[in-house]
């Protein structure tokens, strides 16, 4: 009997996942964000439905405070022309004015992230949403279910989620309820990144490094992107060879100081590095269990 | 900092093992598995100085120590409480191999969370306390891991430095657990002395207890068998049929067991149909052949009906096909297992409808003593006979998990309430057959010049669904119809007479009436039921047995206090004064139906006035077709 190694066993189980969403839902779609980890989604994407085309659309939820990067990679993505790329942007929000810069971070993702997010569900009455959060990535994610049921509103309830045995997953819902689906769950950053570079998967070249203009801010190297970043007194844009370990919003992402310009470097990097992917993310420090309680309002 | 050689870049290549911790409550096992953790390099710096801080903060007394359970314990209300609620997962590796651990609690309420961690491990590591040795959850845990079908464990006796690392102590834990294990089918057993918080026999080899000369935990890991095999034969369930225009259909799934290859012949169950291996594809190519654990689309060598839910299986070695099944089921719900009520049932990728119809015995999973029972309450383990509404083809869970497990969905709630391992099928599924009949229930009803038709009147007692009933029955028989009134009260009389008013005999009386008034639909007859039905569930399994459009639901909407100030037979009275138990509205509960056919609001009108509005609606609903009218 022969065993598939670590990476075909992770690629085959998320493969499977990404059938069953399909098969059991009557509307899926896959959330891309336009990290790594949604390269790999799209990826696997395309492979578990080969020769097919994709049997779902893509939905990117703007914030309109990515890097213009990855903007024009989503774009490059869209004119492919093999999977629809939706954009969604809370109207009302960008109405309002709602900035990183000036509402912080909290205020920011709630508006223009999960109520984004949640709007453009009810929109296209999406019944699956599948995601590429993984479990390794922070404690409450380490709870999360495969299948993870929402209710009407959207919301996570982390004590009653359904058990999930062998790879039988439950779909069943009713009318107005959804689901969130993690294809990657299993995987770790590593992985990621091991997957990236056997498979040869395009990713925004924000990952790796390169002299980018950065500004020093509360502790992290924050890239000025565009003009609405505004200096506060006493900082001044310096130019300094950085990286980003995981992409968001410019103004809530911080960069590391790296020299890691191929992926073998960033693997070995990342073999040595002493520090979690999430620490560059302003909004996982908003306070213990920040994550869970975003979470059950329906945060992705 | 005691970390060992890890060079991560090399893992890309290696095995995967899946493993689960369990152990009872504060036996050390988060602690162990954040030892694990920071014993293989796997805690960032950030994490370890919020690890420092959170420690601090939590043991004043000891200030420098490390507290690695907090590394695991990652929800608000475990922290607040200090005991794991859900399993989590973790990840990590060392240079030889890639882990996945589920993180199992310890408390018996959350032995479903159990089961789920163990259904995909191929390990489990139980901890036993030094001091107490082998305790009733060791017992459960063990049981659990057995029935899950996960056959190595690793048993860490841990705190040793609290009996002052005496080998005695230890040598007697690990022999009585042995017996255990055997007793409960478990062929590899390796135990090992352990002190999680320092590390001793975690990441490395203790030189504090020199009478132990086999290796740490982690090279035991490293070591252990990978993945569960999951039987030899070919067998793949489809997931997704794959046709992207007319000239490519394929039928996309993993394989579950076994390995095919270009030019095998195959058999699609549980039709049965032969064909052979065309092409296995993928997006990097086609294969020569695929195996157990692959995602993989197929295409055949002649065009057969194949969809989502069929079994593609080695045509020599087919997967037995039955509808009725002896298995292990775990009860997760919180409302209790009732038998004889319909569940989803979901094995593989295929769903349909199942009845639990005995519960032969539950078993006390702390000493496995088989015990009756009626019902299954929540984290309860029963043997049953469960009845499907279709042959499937299956395993038993010994030889194949996914062909072998399947878990029980609640139709009103869409959870999953149930998780069950399949022993065999019983051999009555066999030999019981359907046996033809020429004349069908269109030419019975034809000969009588109607439409057969199921009414179901449901409703509290006293509602006046038979006096209802009794005059619609005159009016159809006035108009020339052939009628027959079962009445819920009547039947107990007879077939119903062993039958009580728990949930249970509730649940088997519906069930009985249901079948009884199939079989007069199917002889051509109008069949007026009444019978309280007081679950949704039941009422819709009822439904289930006609076809569209013949059975009418009608909903006889009478409040309880007009129902109790009525009180026909003096029951409510009785029930009032606590003389008759599980009366339905007063300590049993009434579930009214959403979607009836006729809502009938009695408040105000007269019976006559009621039954002429049945009538209506039965005439309507058959059309042009009135006999004799």
């Amino acid at each position: 009997m022969s065993f598939l190694s670590h990476l075909d066993a992770l690629e085959a189980e998320s493969i499977h996942i990404f059938r069953e969403t399909a098969a059991a839902f009557g509307r899926p779609v896959m959330l891309y964000s336009i990290g790594k980890d949604s390269s790999v989604l799209l990826h696997l994407l395309r492979k578990a439905f080969y020769p097919a085309r994709p049997p779902m659309p893509l939905l990117h939820v703007d914030t309109t405070w990515k890097f213009r990067e990855m903007i024009a990679f989503r774009d490059q993505v869209a004119a492919e022309g093999d999977v629809e790329v939706l954009v969604h942007i809370n109207e009302e929000g960008l109405r309002q004015g709602i900035s990183p810069l000036t509402h912080g971070s909290a205020v920011h993702t709630d508006v223009m992230k999960t109520a984004g997010l949640k709007q453009a569900l009810d929109k296209y009455g999406f019944d699956a949403a599948i995601g590429g959060a993984r479990r390794d990535e922070e404690k409450s994610r380490a709870k999360e279910r495969v299948f993870s049921f929402r209710n009407a509103q959207h919301r996570w309830d982390p004590k009653h989620q359904r058990p999930e045995l062998w790879h039988t997953y439950n779909t069943q819902i009713h009318q107005g309820e959804s689901v969130r689906v993690f294809p990657l769950s299993n995987w770790t950053e590593m992985d990621v990144w091991q997957y990236i570079r056997r498979e040869a998967i395009p990713v925004v070249p924000l990952y790796f490094a390169k002299p980018r203009p950065v500004v020093e801010r509360d502790g992290a190297l924050i890239m000025v992107d565009d003009d609405r970043f505004t200096l506060r007194e006493g900082e001044a844009v310096q130019m300094r060879e950085v990286r980003f370990r995981t992409l968001g919003c410019y103004p809530l992402t911080g960069a590391v100081e790296s020299s890691a310009d191929t992926l073998d470097k960033i693997i070995d990097e990342m073999a040595a590095s002493r520090s979690s992917e999430r620490q560059g993310r302003m909004i996982d420090h908003d306070g213990s269990a920040s994550m869970e309680r975003k979470k059950q309002e329906g945060y992705f | 900092m005691a970390t060992l050689d890890i060079t991560p870049t090399s893992q890309a290549s290696t095995q995967l093992l899946r493993f689960i911790t369990c152990g009872s409550v504060d036996d050390g096992k988060s602690t162990l598995l954040g030892r694990l953790l920071y014993d293989t390099g796997m805690v960032p710096d950030d994490q370890l100085a919020a690890l420092a801080r959170d420690s601090r903060k939590l043991h004043a007394d000891t200030p420098d120590a490390l507290d690695f359970s907090l590394l695991t314990d990652g929800l608000d209300a475990e922290r607040q409480q200090g005991i794991t609620i859900d399993v989590a997962y973790r990840y990590f590796h060392s240079a030889r191999r890639s882990f996945i651990v589920a993180d199992c609690p310890g408390h018996e309420q959350y032995t479903r969370n159990m089961a789920t961690g163990a259904s995909n491990a191929g390990l489990a590591v139980v901890l036993i306390d030094a001091r107490k040795g082998v305790l009733p959850q060791t017992r459960r845990h063990t049981y659990i891991c057995a029935l899950m079908g996960i056959r190595q464990v690793v048993v860490a006796v841990n705190k040793m430095d609290l009996v002052d690392w005496r080998e005695d102590i230890y040598a007697a834990i690990a022999h009585e657990y042995r017996e255990l294990a055997a007793q409960l089918g478990i062929a590899q057993v390796h135990c090992l002395p352990a002190v999680a918080p320092s590390g001793d026999n975690v990441g490395r080899r203790s030189d504090r207890m020199g009478w132990y000369e086999g290796p740490c935990l982690l090279e035991l890991l490293e070591s252990a068998d990978t993945a569960p095999a999951q039987g030899t034969e070919f067998r793949m369930p489809v997931q997704w049929v794959n046709r992207p225009d007319a000239s490519f259909r394929g039928y996309a799934g993993t394989v579950c067991g076994g390995r095919v290859a270009v030019g095998d012949e195959v058999v699609v169950q549980p039709a049965m149909r032969r064909a052979r291996i065309e092409r296995i594809v993928t997006a990097d190519g086609d294969l020569p052949h695929a195996s157990e654990g692959q995602a993989v689309t197929l295409t055949l060598d002649r065009e057969i009906d194949v969809s989502r839910g069929d079994v593609i299986a080695d045509a020599a070695r087919p997967a037995p096909v039955a509808d009725q099944f002896a298995a292990h089921v775990l009860w997760m719900g919180d409302e209790p297992l009732l038998p004889n009520r319909a569940y989803w049932l979901k094995i593989g990728t295929r769903t349909v409808n199942a009845r639990v119809t005995t519960i032969k015995h539950k078993v006390d999973v702390n000493t496995q003593a088989e015990l009756a029972a009626r019902r299954l309450e929540l984290n309860e383990v029963g043997y049953c006979n469960i009845d499907l509404d279709h042959a499937i083809a299956f395993e038993s869970y010994a030889d194949n998990r996914t062909l072998g497990g399947f878990v029980l969905i609640d139709r009103q709630t869409n959870a999953t309430v149930g998780c069950g391992m399949l022993d065999f099928a019983l051999r009555r599924a066999a030999n019981v057959h359907w046996q033809h009949t020429d004349l069908d229930k269109q030419a019975r009803s034809l000969s009588k010049g109607q439409q057969a038709r199921c009414l179901w009147f449901t409703g509290l007692s006293g509602a006046g669904k038979s006096t209802i009933a009794n005059l619609v029955e005159r009016r159809l028989h006035a108009l020339g119809y052939h009628t027959y009134m079962l009445d819920g009260d009547n039947l107990r009389h007879g077939l119903n007479k062993d039958l009580g008013f728990t949930p249970e005999a509730r649940v088997e009386n519906v069930r009985r009436v249901a079948e009884v008034a199939h079989l007069m639909v199917d002889a051509g007859l109008v069949v007026l039921v009444c019978v309280i039905s007081p679950f949704q569930s039941e009422r819709r399994f009822a439904r289930g047995r006609f076809d569209e459009g013949e059975f009418i639901e009608v909903f006889v909407d009478t409040t309880l206090e007009e129902c109790e100030r009525r009180d026909p037979k003096g029951l409510y009275r009785k029930a009032r004064a606590g003389e008759i138990l599980n009366f339905t509205g007063i300590d049993s509960p009434y579930e009214a139906p959403e979607q009836a056919e006729l809502h009938l609001r009695t408040s105000g009108l007269r019976p006559e006035q009621l039954a002429e509005q049945v009538v209506e609606q039965l005439l309507h609903g058959m059309g042009e077709d009135r006999p004799h009218a």
